[in-house]
């Protein structure tokens, strides 16, 4: 019970901001969402405050229409922030770009084109100066690292959903951004396939260590790959609710999770959250 | 992975399906199944023209004595019964002069299809004598920096088909180059939307008569001094101008309404405009804009008749109407020969679209 105690006390502070902020990656400051409606404005997020490390993998869970997803478009810097302010290693963000990849929910790979092809979209635009050989060596190595190296010329549209994420998971770590988003990548397909997908995405993580945010509605999947999980209170005006530490070791095995002591014991308190 | 070329995909493809069952009976490959689809899918519509055949037949059988016994009388009345009876006799010989003019039936249809391609193997002929009698003159009149004769006789029935065909080609060219264009703009911007919908709304219903018109206004105005063909500019580019419509509306509505996904993917990698249009907006557009298309070149093909007879353009149309002035004893045939041709024609342009809109969109999930 201690332990959870513990990680209790460490998410006040972490909410407050206290990492070095030479530490710090991402930096949700106040942050605050507004929609405008006929019957007055829907606050859907308000004093929001997240800070995650460099080289860090944060999982968030909440109830659907918490607004997890609206906090992640905002952080994207599809959805314009009503208040406060996010940044990325110091400097406010300004809409879109390619230092914080996305994965989104739908793999969203464009059907016309190849597997490569949809790669290569977002590496020619990244490294603009390297030579074509070299930039198709960089879409190969990722599309490798998937798995996909059998289907780098077969259409997006000829492929199955799992194996279109994996192109997705391709496309997001090949541009080197330095924040990567995933929008609960794998919500959409079967258990099974949603096994071998979070072993690939924490294998390729576990080589990049590109800070990463991402939410789940799984609570095995958010205590497997999280350095920590974020809690948010349901909406309207949601807010993180809590934050618990997973101190297992990397690089994990799931059945070394599984088997681990404290992992009922943070599935107990992720669930006791959810269900309060 | 390749993957083989067979009749049968070829066929699918291009909408022509029934071909390959037609094949399939010939070398024996039918089984139960597949001949209850052969049923359906080619003795149905053969048994279905020969009916059609039937009625026209009788139909124009029926008018024909219609048409016969009123001359009859009329002329019983006017001139008496000598008369009367010498136009019965002259009708019932089956001479030219005295036939009752109506409905053709589909065997006089068909003998004036023969004798049209006799008239183009004629005319064929005499052009082809003609062009080898001049080719020597031509070649010294070329180096002397004249300009080479060139065969002024009558166009043949299958010139008119190929005159026609430049046109409509011309025409959705240019409706191509013009609403294409012009529909992504309008579909990307909400502001020019606002800006160019009265115009959209207010030219688009506008009939081919009158566009006909304002095109002669002003080509007519603008080729002063040239001795140019203008009949063929001005009905391309009326062609061309009533047929944009439906390309124009589907582009901006197929590059308005694009996955908000690959918009988003778009935004995330930092696409420049023109990355953007090229690889996200008009890959995704494609059904939607080839279905505008498919709708251009077959209003191209129905306005065109209309526009060519107006402008006397020696195409279809032109045909069609001088055959009808004309008054001739086999005219109406020829004129209902012009209108199958006219359908056959505007039935195969829109085969073509479809083979090329399968050939180029992405969703591939049943074709070659």
């Amino acid at each position: 019970m201690s332990a959870i105690m513990d990680n209790k006390r460490e998410a006040s502070l972490v909410g407050n901001g206290l990492f070095p902020s030479k530490d710090v990656m991402l930096d949700l400051k106040n942050l605050k969402k507004v929609y405008p409606t006929p019957k007055g404005d829907y606050v859907v997020l308000e004093d929001l405050n997240l800070q995650i490390r460099k080289e860090e993998f944060v999982t968030i869970i909440g109830h659907s229409g918490c607004g997890k997803t609206t906090m992640l478009s905002m952080i994207a810097g599809l959805n314009p922030i009503s208040g406060g302010n996010i940044s990325v290693l110091g400097k406010h963000i300004k809409g879109p770009g390619p230092d914080r990849g996305v994965i989104f929910q739908a793999p969203s790979l464009m059907p016309w084109m190849t597997t490569l092809q949809n790669v290569m979209l977002g590496v020619n635009q990244v490294f603009p100066h390297a030579s074509k050989a070299q930039r198709t060596d960089i879409a190969k190595y990722y599309l490798q690292k998937v798995g996909m190296e059998d289907s780098f010329n077969k259409r997006a549209s000829e492929l199955s959903q799992g194996m279109q994420q994996r192109v997705g998971i391709a496309r997001a770590f090949a541009i080197k951004p330095k924040v990567l988003l995933l929008d609960e990548p794998f919500g959409m397909l079967d258990s099974l396939t949603r096994g071998e997908l979070q072993d690939i995405l924490i294998e390729i993580w576990n080589k990049e260590k590109i800070t990463a945010v991402m939410i789940t509605h799984d609570v095995d999947e958010a205590i497997f790959l999280a350095d920590r999980v974020v809690m948010m209170t349901s909406g309207p005006k949601a807010k993180i609710g809590d934050i618990l530490n997973i101190d297992f070791e990397r690089p994990r095995t799931r059945k070394s999770v599984l088997e681990h002591n404290d992992y009922y014991k943070y599935r107990k308190h992720l669930i006791d959250f959810l269900e309060h | 992975m390749k993957q083989s070329l067979t009749l049968g995909k070829v066929t699918k493809f291009m909408g022509l399906g029934f071909l390959s069952t037609l094949k399939d009976l010939f070398t024996g490959k039918l089984d139960k199944e597949d001949f209850k689809t052969f049923l359906r899918k080619t003795v149905v519509p053969i048994a279905s023209i020969l009916l059609f055949i039937g009625l026209w037949h009788m139909g124009a059988k029926s008018l024909y004595n219609i048409e016969a016994n009123h001359k009859i009388e009329k002329a019983l009345t006017d001139q008496g019964q000598e008369a009367a009876d010498a136009l019965r006799a002259c009708i019932a010989s089956g001479e030219s002069g005295c036939q009752p003019n109506t409905l053709p039936s589909p065997s006089q249809v068909w003998d004036s299809y023969k004798s049209l391609l006799r008239d183009h193997n004629i005319i064929a002929a005499d052009k082809a004598a003609f062009i080898e009698k001049t080719a020597a003159l031509n070649e010294t009149r070329i180096a002397q920096g004249l300009d080479p004769i060139t065969y002024t006789g009558r166009p043949s029935f299958v010139d008119q088909i190929f005159r026609s065909l430049k046109t409509v080609f011309a025409g959705f060219l240019l409706a191509l180059f013009i609403a294409v264009p012009v529909g992504i703009f309008i579909g990307l911007s909400p502001t020019l939307k606002s800006a160019f919908n009265w115009f959209i709304q207010i030219f688009k219903p506008v009939s081919p008569v009158v566009w006909y018109l304002l095109v002669f206004m002003i080509v007519k105005t603008l080729l002063i001094g040239s001795n140019e063909d203008s009949s063929f500019t001005i009905s391309f580019i009326s062609v061309g101008l009533c047929s944009m419509w439906a390309t124009l509306v589907n582009t901006a509505m197929g590059v308005s309404s694009v996955d908000k996904d690959y918009i988003n993917v778009a935004k995330v990698l930092k696409l420049g405009n023109f990355q953007k249009i090229f690889k996200v907006v008009l890959p995704s557009s494609l059904p939607l804009i080839f279905t505008g298309l498919k709708i251009t070149l077959s209003v191209a093909w129905m306005v065109l008749i209309a526009i060519e007879l107006l402008a006397q353009s020696p195409g279809l149309g032109l045909f069609v109407w001088e055959e009808f002035q004309n008054g001739a004893n086999d005219s109406n045939a020829k004129i209902i020969v012009a209108m199958f041709v006219i359908g056959i024609i505007g039935f195969l342009l829109d085969r073509l679209m479809l083979t090329i809109q399968n050939w180029v969109s992405f969703d591939k999930t049943d074709a070659i």
